[in-house]
This record gives C-alpha cells, sequence and structure tokens, in this order.
C-alpha cells in the first residue's frame, strides 16, 4: 500500500497512520480529500468515542421508565399521562476556552437542537461551569463572557436556565469547562428518531445556511490538547438564537403535522455526522448533493460543505408526497429548508456535486469503522496537580481567620460556596411559567408539568477536586449528591445523563482516572437503581499545564407527585433543625483544605446503601410537607451548610454538633466543616421534627436534633470549636461574587 | 371579550401571556402576518426577543402587518398591553411615549422586583389602588426607560406614569423610576415587568393577576358592541 502525500495530511486531520490505513482497507483504496476530511471528524475521539466507548458499556441503561436511552439523541423517560421527558449533557469545553461568549452560546444551541431533535420542546438548561481561580483576570473574563453566553443564546430563544454550578479550581485556568443540560418535554406518541427509512425519501436540510464556521470543530478543537489558541478560534462556530428559534417552532410545528419520518440536529461534523449517522441507524445509504446546499459562501468545497459546523441546522427524511407543505411550513417560520438528497438502499454515503460523485464511502465503514483502543491506566505516583503547598496562615489555621468563625466566612466568601446570583440573575429562569423553584430557592429546580399532573425536579453536580483526590469514591459522590438534591424537594431519580469531563485518555494516569471514574458511576447508579439514559465525553482537556480535575458532571431528572409540596428553604423562627443521614465529615479533599493548601490523594467512603436508605426517607418527609426546609451538606461542610439556610431565610441560628462529634469520633473543626456525601439538614416545628425524629428511630435512619433557628446571628458549637457570626456578615460573604467580578448586586 | 396575543418570530412569552389572559376570559394567538384581528377585542404585545432584538429591540417587529391593525385597535381606544418586549414594540410604533434603552447595568437582569402603581385610570390598572404594591418578576436587557425632560414633565402632569419600581427595587436605571406608561387616552400600556409571570403562587405571586381582571371586569362593564 502506498502513504502519498495524503500522509502528512491525514495527520494534520487528527487521524494516525494506523487508523490511515485502516481507512485505506475499508475503502479498497486511498481516499481522496473529501472522504478524508469525513472520515478524520466521524473517526475524531469526539464523535467516535474511540477511547471511552469500551468502558461506557459498564454503565447500566435500562429502567422500567427508560424509553430511549443511549445511541439517540438523548435520553427520555416516561412521566406518564402519556408524557415524556428528555434530557441529556454536552461539553463545550475548547470553543468556550478559545472564545468563551459564543462557545458558551453554541454550547446552549447544541444542547437545545438535540432534545427538539427528539420531537421534545425544550423546558429548561442547566449549567455545569469549571474555571480556575477567581483571582486570575484570565478566569474573570472567561466567566464573565461564558454566562453573557448562555444567556445571549437561552434568553433569546425563551427556554429557561433553572439551575447549575460553578466551581473555581486551578487546574482549570487554561482549559474552562462549560457543561450544557437541557430538558424537554414530549408527548410519547410525538417522539422522533434519527434513523432515516424510506428509500426514496428526500433528505431536506433545515435552518440556517452553511458557512465556513467551524470547520474541524470536533477534530482540530474537542479532540485534541489545547494550544495556541488564538489560531484556533475560526474553528469556533458562530450561534444566532433568533434563527434557531424559528426552526425549533418550525421542526415541533413540521412533527405535530407529522410531516417528517425522521429528524436529527447538526452537531459536531456538520453534515457528515448527520446524514452517516441517520443512514447508520437506518440500515440505509443517503446521496447528497452538495450543490443544492444553501451557502453563505460560494466557493466553497465540498469536503467544507459536508464538514462545516454552521449552527442551527436540522436534517430531515420526509416522503416526496409531503416535500411541498414542509417547504410552506419553513416558509411561514421564515427558516431555510432545502431537498439535498435521497434515501438509497446502497448502504453508501455518496457525496455528488451538481451529479458528479465526489466522495463514496460504506456508512458501516464511516460511522463503526473507527478502531477502539484500550486505556493503560496506571495510578499517579502521588497527587497530580500544582496546588498543594501547606499554608497555616488558612482559614482556621493560625491568621486573623484563625477561630471557627473566621473560618465560615472565609468559607462562605469562596468563590466555589459563595451564592452564583450574580450569574443566574443574567438567566431567563422563569419563561414558560413552569419554574416552581427558582435557582438557590431549593437544592434542586422544581418545574410543574399540569400537563401530566405531575412535576419534575433537575440537579446537576460533580465536584473535580473530590474526583481529582480519588475518583472513584468522587464520582460516587457526585451520583449521591445528585440524587441527595432531588431528595431534598421530594423528587425520586428517573435518569441520569452524564459527561465525563477528563485530560488525556493516551497518558495512563488520566486512564487510569478515567476507568475508576466510569467504574463508580456504573456502580452508583446500579446501587441507587437510576439508569443512565445518555451522555458525553470530553477528553484531552488538558494544555502544556497539565490535564484538568478529572471531573464526571451527572444530571438528573426526578419526579415528584405534587408541586405545592416541593421541599425549599424556608427555616421559619422557632424551627427545630435536624442533622439527618450517615454522614461522616472528613477534611480530606474539603474546602478548608483545598484553603490551606492541603490536598492529597484519598477520601474515605460510605457504603452507598446507607446513603440511599436516607435519600429515601428524606424524600418521603418533604413529600409529607412537615418540613419547611431540607438542604443537603455538601461544600465547606454542614456549617456553611447551616449558614446557607440562615441566609436563605433571613433568620440567625444556633446549633449544637456534640453529637455529631461523639458519634463520628472527629474534632470540633472537622464535625464543623469536613464534608463527606449522605448528610441532610431539615427543618420543621419542634412538633414535626420529634414525629420526623421517631420516625426515623424506627427505620433506622440516623438523626440529630442540634438546634432551632432564631435571632439574627449564626452560632454553631462543636466541641472546643465555635463558629459564631453576625448573619448580616455571613449573609455579606456569602453575595460576594457579585463585588469580585466588578458588579454591585442590590440586597 | 377576545384578547389577542401577537406572536413574532422570536416571541418567547406569547404562550405565557396567553395563558394568563385565558385565566379570566377567552384568549388567541395572533399571527404577526394577519391584517385583520378579526374578533379580537383587546391586544397583548409579549415578550421575548422578536427578530432576535436585532438592529434595535421592537425596531423591526413594529412594521409587522398585525401591528398596522393594532395600531387602528389602539386608535379606536381599545385596550393594548405591551410587556417588555411588547412594551418596546410599541414605543417604537409611537403608540407609548418615550425609549427603552440598555439596562444601566448593560448585562441581561432577571429578577422579582416590587412595583408600585402610579395610576388606576387605564383598562388594566383600574382594579388596583394608587400606591399598591405588586410584587412581578423582570427579565430583560433593554428596560431603561427614558425621555426628554420636557416630555417625562407633560407625562408625569397628565398622569401617564402607571407603574413606578419601589424605592431600591429600579433594576435597570429607568428614569424617575418609570416602570410603565400609558398613551394620553390610557387605553394603551407598555411596562418592562411580567404580569404573566405573576398569576400562580406556585411559580412566583398572583400580583400580575390583577392586571388582566382589571381588564376582563372592565369588559363585562363596557356596553355592547363598545
Amino acid at each position: 500500500m502506498t502513504l502519498p502525500e495524503a500522509q502528512s495530511k491525514h495527520r494534520e486531520l487528527g487521524l494516525t497512520d494506523f487508523e490511515y490505513e485502516r481507512i485505506v482497507e475499508l475503502l479498497g483504496r486511498d481516499p481522496n480529500d473529501v472522504e478524508l476530511a469525513m472520515f478524520s471528524l466521524l473517526w475524531s475521539e469526539h464523535c467516535a468515542y474511540k477511547h471511552s466507548r469500551k468502558l461506557l458499556r459498564r454503565l447500566p441503561t435500562e429502567g422500567p421508565r427508560v424509553v430511549m436511552g443511549p445511541g439517540e439523541n438523548a435520553g427520555v423517560v416516561d412521566i406518564g399521562a402519556g408524557w415524556t421527558v428528555a434530557f441529556k449533557v454536552e461539553s463545550h469545553n475548547h470553543p468556550s476556552a478559545v472564545e468563551p461568549f459564543q462557545g458558551a452560546a453554541t454550547g446552549v444551541g447544541g444542547i437545545l437542537r438535540d432534545i427538539f431533535a427528539l420531537g421534545a420542546r425544550p423546558i429548561a438548561v442547566l449549567d455545569s461551569l469549571r474555571f480556575g481561580d477567581l483571582d486570575s483576570d484570565r478566569s474573570r473574563y472567561l466567566f464573565d463572557h461564558v454566562v453573557a453566553g448562555i444567556g445571549h443564546y437561552g434568553n433569546s430563544i425563551g427556554v429557561p436556565t433553572v439551575g447549575g454550578e460553578v466551581y473555581f479550581e486551578p487546574p482549570y485556568e487554561q482549559n474552562c469547562l462549560v457543561n450544557a443540560m437541557c430538558v424537554g418535554l414530549a408527548p410519547r406518541e410525538r417522539l422522533i428518531r434519527s434513523a432515516a427509512a424510506g428509500v426514496g425519501n428526500v433528505v431536506v436540510l433545515l435552518g440556517a445556511s452553511t458557512g465556513r464556521d467551524g470547520i474541524g470543530g470536533a477534530s482540530v478543537l474537542a479532540s485534541a490538547e489545547l494550544e495556541a489558541e488564538a489560531e484556533k478560534r475560526p474553528t469556533v462556530q458562530i450561534g444566532d438564537p433568533f434563527e434557531e428559534k424559528k426552526v425549533l417552532e418550525c421542526c415541533l410545528e413540521l412533527l405535530g403535522r407529522e410531516l417528517l419520518v425522521s429528524l436529527q440536529d447538526l452537531g459536531a461534523a456538520g453534515l457528515t455526522s448527520s446524514a452517516g449517522e441517520m443512514a447508520a441507524k437506518g440500515g440505509v445509504g443517503i446521496d447528497l448533493d452538495v450543490a443544492r446546499v444553501p451557502l453563505r459562501e460560494a466557493d466553497m468545497e465540498p469536503f467544507e460543505i459536508m464538514v462545516s459546523e454552521s449552527q442551527e441546522r436540522m436534517l430531515a427524511v420526509v416522503e416526496p408526497a409531503a416535500l411541498d407543505e414542509v417547504l410552506a411550513v419553513c416558509e411561514r417560520w421564515e427558516t431555510g429548508a432545502a431537498a439535498i438528497g435521497e434515501v438509497t438502499d446502497t448502504g453508501r454515503i455518496r457525496v455528488l456535486r451538481e451529479g458528479d460523485v465526489v466522495g463514496d464511502m460504506p456508512v458501516a465503514a464511516l460511522v463503526d469503522g473507527c478502531p477502539l483502543y484500550d486505556l493503560e491506566p496506571a495510578e499517579p505516583d502521588g497527587w497530580m496537580y500544582g496546588n498543594r503547598t501547606a499554608d497555616p496562615s488558612g482559614p482556621g489555621g493560625e491568621g486573623e481567620d484563625a477561630d471557627g468563625g473566621g473560618a465560615l466566612l472565609a468559607l462562605l466568601a469562596a468563590p466555589s460556596i459563595a451564592s452564583k446570583r450574580w450569574a443566574f440573575e443574567q438567566y431567563d429562569s422563569i419563561v414558560g411559567s413552569r419554574t416552581v423553584r427558582r435557582p438557590e430557592a431549593a437544592d434542586a429546580a422544581v418545574l410543574q408539568i399540569p400537563e401530566a399532573e405531575t412535576a419534575i425536579a433537575v440537579a446537576i453536580d460533580g465536584n473535580g477536586r473530590r474526583v481529582a483526590c480519588d475518583p472513584y469514591v468522587g464520582t460516587v459522590e457526585a451520583v449521591l449528591e445528585c440524587a441527595q438534591n432531588l431528595a431534598c424537594v421530594g423528587a425520586e431519580p428517573l435518569g441520569l445523563t452524564n459527561c465525563l469531563n477528563f485530560g488525556n485518555p493516551e497518558k495512563p494516569n488520566v486512564a487510569w482516572q478515567l476507568n475508576h471514574s466510569t467504574q463508580a458511576l456504573a456502580d452508583a447508579c446500579r446501587a441507587l437503581e437510576v439508569p443512565v439514559v445518555g451522555g458525553n465525553v470530553s477528553l484531552y482537556n488538558e494544555t502544556g499545564d497539565g490535564p484538568i480535575y478529572p471531573t464526571p458532571i451527572v444530571g438528573m431528572v426526578g419526579e415528584l407527585p405534587d408541586p405545592a409540596r416541593a421541599g425549599g428553604l424556608a427555616l421559619r423562627e422557632g424551627d427545630a433543625i435536624a442533622l439527618c443521614g450517615p454522614f461522616a465529615p472528613s477534611l480530606a479533599g474539603s474546602e478548608l483544605a483545598k484553603a490551606r493548601g492541603d490536598l492529597g490523594p484519598g477520601l474515605p467512603s460510605l457504603p452507598i446503601d446507607a446513603v440511599a436508605a436516607a435519600i429515601a426517607f428524606v424524600r418521603e418527609g418533604v413529600r409529607s410537607g412537615a418540613l419547611g426546609a431540607a438542604h443537603d451538606v455538601s461544600d465547606g461542610g454542614a456549617a456553611c451548610a447551616l449558614a446557607e439556610l440562615a441566609i436563605a431565610a433571613g433568620i440567625g441560628l444556633r446549633c449544637d454538633l456534640d453529637g455529631l462529634v461523639e458519634l463520628r469520633g472527629v474534632a470540633g473543626e472537622t464535625a464543623l466543616f469536613g464534608e463527606g456525601p449522605g448528610g441532610f439538614l431539615l427543618a420543621g416545628s419542634p412538633q414535626a421534627l420529634a414525629e420526623l425524629a421517631a420516625r426515623a428511630a424506627e427505620e433506622r435512619i440516623e438523626l440529630l436534633v442540634i438546634g432551632e433557628a432564631g435571632g439574627d446571628s449564626i452560632e454553631i458549637a462543636a466541641a472546643e470549636t465555635e463558629a459564631s457570626v453576625a448573619l448580616g456578615d455571613a449573609a455579606r460573604a456569602w453575595r460576594s461574587l457579585g463585588e469580585r467580578m466588578g458588579v454591585e448586586l442590590s440586597a | 371579550m377576545i384578547v389577542g396575543v401577537l406572536q413574532f418570530p422570536g416571541s418567547c412569552d406569547e404562550r405565557d401571556a396567553l395563558a394568563a389572559c385565558e385565566r379570566v376570559d377567552e384568549a388567541r394567538l395572533v399571527w404577526h402576518a394577519e391584517r385583520d384581528l378579526g374578533d379580537v377585542d383587546a391586544v397583548v404585545v409579549p415578550g421575548g426577543f422578536s427578530y432576535g432584538d436585532y438592529l434595535r429591540a421592537g425596531a423591526i417587529a413594529r412594521f409587522a402587518p398585525a401591528m398596522e391593525a393594532v395600531a387602528e385597535l389602539a386608535a379606536e381606544g381599545r385596550p393594548v398591553l405591551g410587556i417588555c418586549n411588547g412594551f418596546q414594540v410599541l414605543c417604537e410604533a409611537g403608540l407609548l411615549p418615550g425609549a427603552l434603552l440598555p439596562n444601566a447595568g448593560l448585562r441581561f437582569v432577571c429578577r422579582q422586583v416590587e412595583v408600585e402603581v402610579a395610576s388606576a385610570e387605564t383598562a388594566f390598572t383600574a382594579g388596583l389602588e394608587p400606591g399598591e404594591r405588586l410584587s412581578i418578576p423582570v427579565k430583560h436587557t433593554s428596560g431603561r426607560w427614558f425621555a426628554p425632560a420636557d416630555e417625562l414633565e407633560r407625562i408625569e402632569a397628565a398622569g401617564q406614569v402607571v407603574f413606578r419600581y419601589a424605592p431600591g427595587h429600579n433594576p435597570n436605571g429607568s428614569l424617575a423610576d418609570v416602570a410603565g406608561v400609558a398613551n394620553e387616552a390610557g387605553n394603551v400600556v407598555g411596562l418592562m415587568p411580567h404580569p404573566e409571570h405573576a398569576v400562580d403562587p406556585l411559580t412566583g405571586s398572583l400580583d400580575g393577576l390583577r392586571l388582566f381582571a382589571s381588564l376582563a371586569e372592565r369588559a363585562s362593564l363596557a356596553p355592547a358592541g363598545s
């Protein structure tokens, strides 16, 4: 076999020599430029999951409520009365690191298309964001522009952004993470799949015209380590939410009129990926004529048209008899529509230009021919990151924050813990009239679904620092935290979506993280009986400074029967406060340990079953309507969780954690600020809490009544340590993020 | 009474506004290309990003055929309510005084605010008391109402300021804390806060519903054919 001048070309496009030889073998000849470009995109990590697909087979994907699992554009679960909920989380990390506003905006645009490609109307967006330390100019710039980009797209298209989370950690300094999750609602009978069908049917390209933006985005940008960002800026796509709004409404109307055979969004790798996947799923072939694709620039080459990642486009299969009506609906919505090809029985993707064949490949080779690689994991020798600097002057140490109160204020002001109001006020959280719990009104967002006489709760979680400490335990914690957040509003998980954000999987230490994290995700989902219905993998998140923290993000959708009884944070004067669950605080991997530069490998673990029992107990307690507030113990430990409750309600509290100190045999400081899964704060009338405590004793759930609400200070004692601060001071610390972003916030 | 809720390409809150109207009376969506509004007695121009807010918020939507019909309806003295982007459209169409500039903070802001009723002399506030406070959310990027000093003076004197942000609640730097204004006749009202997102205690407050209830009550009192 010859490796002609294409040899250097395939490497430029991100293919290895081995992969190139495989392509030649599958085609029986050397690929031409069009074919090589198409293979390089579909065989990229981003599209082919070549380093992760084997691991993902471990995940449990089946459950009684699952309607569609992995492999479709998004997962779908049944919520009864003929209605379903579709959801998926996806990354747009490298585009956001290169051009944060457009990167984040098109990240939202892309995940929205995945949802309405199924026939579901998007009803909520959540975001999971990671940046470097807030003190860095670059991090503030990225944070500012990413938030603006998310708002720009979500607000303009009329889908509420109802929740999310943001962490600031040094390993994300160069390679920020932007994961967006979308939730959609569809009548079960309206759901549509992406499999092309019906030989002779017409392939119609809907929406925006095709330009040169985003060429090579999936391979050059998303599937390689990040370097020389300025040069890669042209590979970032530009979003137009107005165009997408029209395409969205148009597609839903087309589906409502039953005019489409199948529908698929155009995302990474553009037409190549959409046509390839539609043909592969349908077991058919597709002929496309690039001369019929509406273009922004007249002189585009066939390969550019096939791999362009221009946004706001959808690909539909339509019966010839329905074509005129389809075009009329598109005209009414003032959005583009062009018949660009047809479904064939050849099993091949053929690219034509005015009838001349310029590319011809077997669908199976293009879509499923990419070699899958085994990882070569190796456990790292100690802490892999550069931020371990034992600093005794940190909060609670020897400096001015030496007492518990000082440490509490310092932690509340830590950007990862502080209120994210500065960000979420820039998002429309209420359009659609479904939002029962807005951001920071509860541990999870709650949306009413009157159509099905029910409500859903949505949360997204994942603490990369803790996964860095222990990929297995940290990932289990992410799943538990998400389930705990749902329990706090009274919701039971229906399904989970995930985005695995990791460094370069070809490096043994990253492979080791990915391997353990995926196993933990599988084990935790099995133990909680939550099926994984979809997800996304984002690898090569590293720069010359090293890999990011391993960051599996999990998003869960749960159901609660009565939105009027959704849990919240309404602490009332005179309420009794309890700590519930098998929570065993430890400073390992905690925010306090981070502040002291005292991070290292290893986290204590808890039996998942014990946490699952507490989750079920809290869920039932919230559903009974007896609890005014339910809040899980998370970053910054019990003291920060208590302070958050007090600040949200504007009421002080007095608590004593001596019971926890004795029960777990930990120091006072650990009881106050130690972290770990399985802890809930519950508040309600003293009588309601007494009844709850009695029920907990019967069911062998650990529950300690630790104090009561009232006054205008936060006073938390734990053995020899006490954290006492004025409520106003705590609120100012917790709300300091806006000030640090250079924006004033009203009270 | 039938309330027509306009729908432009890029409208986002039209279904919410429709549902709010349907809580008090009959309502239907009106497509932007409709020149004849037929049986429609009152109009709501809803929020969102008509035409992507391109050029300037409301600047393109004001040329829609349905807006010609709305102008005629307004001239006949029928009630017209513009909410957020709808307020921007009505200002661009010259049906309401003033203009809406980018927020002082130059950012989109979504927040529950307190609004004071400044005039009960409109179809949408007849059931309210001057000085009453309503809890209604805002969500916009260009909501800073502005008018030249002489025009502001004239509008204030004529009682055309309908809503003001309560002290400490002005989210956008609006002149004289103006949250909503009426035309001279008082039948056309525009406001930046979203009353259609304050019609259910489950999702916020009930205060916004009172604007729609005022409209329905007025319609039921009006003599037939008026």
